[in-house]
């Protein structure tokens, strides 16, 4: 049983983390689902989704903007957790050990590990890719000023640009699926410390550093205070 | 001659279709052609005004700017225009070439490769090009798709508009309006062979005349056109402002809509299913009871020895 004002585990997303991931989230997957009709004809029926062709059309490129924005926030606050280290090379040297669940042959990893570190560079990658091949496809404000050459490229770039993305985006939720605790870390917040320990432990370990220390300075407000300090009562 | 069925079935193209269209009725009908002999073209741009009264247009008025073109380009709402060249030849004497400029109705059209919505653009089994632009989503994709230049976006309604070769009159078996408002017979119209024979005649005539290098345009880039010129100079077509040499698809819209698209969707439905599969073989990650436990003991350990 929890105690009261005593949160279980570590914090591992703040409240406007999940908030900005969330929105970055949902208007990716309304992406992919208007975006997906004009990939391939197979995917029509998504139009109806959005109240028709014309209208997935035209909503597409706006939740399109409004992704780049919130992603840019996000990818600037994930920035210093993302940088690849010398252990994150050595795990992935070992995919095979991490798809195979023997996770006690891995190395310890910091707070985000390679492939959580790959999905945000991959994405750091598209994302401005698909706004500007976005931006001179874009009819009717954009595409017309444009030469024919740079709306051909656009169109090119876009749909392959966009497959990269949507595979990343496929092995990034099942990931979350895959890793128990995952996805209710993004969802509430928190983790277990066994969880850290276990997927994080140089985090983990940084997180227990930072906690005594707060026991510590605890400990030192709590001690009798010298009888000189008494005495100007 | 048989200008096709007003039935939708005889189609033998479809955007963004990857099953068979209606098309039965695609027997016996001759593939139609109309001729532009450029070299019989008196620029009096009849033919701009009977496309604008049978379809209906009327494109804004517009101003003058020195030259004979008005407009100065196609419009969602100028099918086509005359284009006016004032070309030096190797005599040193001035030839006006004058080119009607308007769909070419490719056998391999760009727009439809590149149209995303189902319908939108059709190819009739006589090899008139049309958009159905019910269909029509705006996406200007059809404008990346084609060689020639051609398509509109309108900004009433945001639909692509283009020359229709009249598929309308044809179906009744009509000629175009722009074939029958010509004065003095540039513009030819019927089937594809009768009017490869009649530009041969007039290609031999034209040679007899002096212009060697007279020829068709009937470019075989985008697998031939049911639009065909007759030019004085086959061999240079961009002094027809820019009329292309070798018209193809560019190779950007084919990597853009060619096989790769059903492989990557494929990809995209593998991908989730591999992560289905690989969760019922390998299993979840999951932090067992007895970890959880020892974490919570090391901790309080760790605690009440401080």
């Amino acid at each position: 049983m929890s105690h009261p004002g005593r949160e279980e585990g570590l914090l591992r997303y703040g409240g406007w983390t999940r908030l900005n991931h969330w929105l970055v989230a949902i208007s990716f997957v309304l992406l992919v689902l208007s975006g997906l009709p004009f990939f391939h004809p197979f995917f029509w029926s998504l139009t109806a989704l959005f109240g028709g062709p014309t209208m997935t059309r035209i909503v597409h490129p706006f939740i399109g903007v409004f992704m780049t924005l919130v992603f840019f926030i996000m990818a600037i606050a994930f920035f210093k957790e993302s940088l690849v280290k010398r252990h994150d090379i050595q795990w992935l040297k070992q995919i095979r050990d991490v798809l195979t669940n023997r996770d006690e042959r891995l190395p310890p990893v910091g707070k985000n590990n390679a492939g959580q570190k790959m999905v945000y560079w991959i994405m750091l990658l598209c994302v401005p890719l698909l706004l500007v091949s976005g931006i001179v496809i874009w009819q009717p404000y954009f595409a017309d000023a444009m030469p024919i050459t740079i709306r051909r490229l656009g169109a090119l770039t876009h749909a392959y640009v966009a497959f990269l993305a949507i595979i990343t985006l496929i092995i990034h939720i099942y990931s979350g699926i895959w890793v128990k605790g995952s996805f209710q870390a993004m969802i509430r917040g928190r983790v277990s410390k066994a969880w850290a320990k276990h997927h994080h432990d140089l985090w983990y370990e940084e997180e227990m550093a930072k906690e005594r220390r707060s026991r510590e300075i605890r400990r030192e407000s709590r001690k009798p205070h010298p009888p000189q300090s008494r005495g100007t009562e | 001659m048989r200008g096709g069925q007003i039935n939708l079935q005889d189609i033998i193209a479809r955007s963004a279709t990857t099953v068979p269209s209606p098309q039965v009725r695609d027997g016996g009908i001759d593939p139609v052609t109309k001729l532009i002999d450029v070299s019989r073209c008196i620029g009096c741009k009849a033919c701009q005004v009977a496309c604008s009264e049978w379809n209906d247009l009327r494109d804004d008025v517009g101003e003058c700017v020195g030259v004979y073109d008005n407009p100065l380009d196609l419009t969602p709402d100028s099918f086509q225009v005359m284009r006016f060249n004032e070309y030096e030849n190797e005599q040193g004497n001035l030839e006006w070439l004058i080119r009607k400029d308007n769909c070419m109705h490719c056998a391999e059209p760009g727009c439809l490769e590149a149209c995303p919505a189902p319908g939108a653009i059709v190819q009739y089994a006589n090899g008139i090009v049309d958009f159905n632009s019910e269909h029509c989503i705006g996406c200007g994709y059809c404008v990346a798709g084609c060689p020639f230049d051609i398509p509109r976006i309108s900004k009433k309604d945001s639909k692509a508009y283009k020359c229709t070769l009249c598929s309308d009159r044809v179906f009744h078996g009509l000629e175009p309006a722009c074939v029958k408002s010509c004065p003095t017979g540039s513009i030819m119209f019927g089937t594809k062979e009768d009017m490869l024979d009649l530009a041969e005649t007039r290609t031999n005539f034209l040679k007899s005349r002096g212009y060697e290098n007279a020829g068709i345009y009937d470019p075989e880039g985008v697998g031939g056109t049911h639009v065909v010129y007759v030019l004085q100079h086959a061999d240079k077509p961009e002094i027809y402002n820019d009329l292309p040499k070798d018209p193809r698809i560019s190779p950007m819209v084919d990597a853009w809509k060619g096989v790769t698209k059903p492989l990557m969707s494929a990809a995209v439905g593998l991908a989730a299913l591999t992560g289905f599969f690989h969760y019922v073989t390998a299993g979840p990650k999951e932090i067992s009871a007895e970890d959880e436990e020892a974490v919570r003991a090391d901790e309080s350990s760790e605690e009440e020895r401080q």
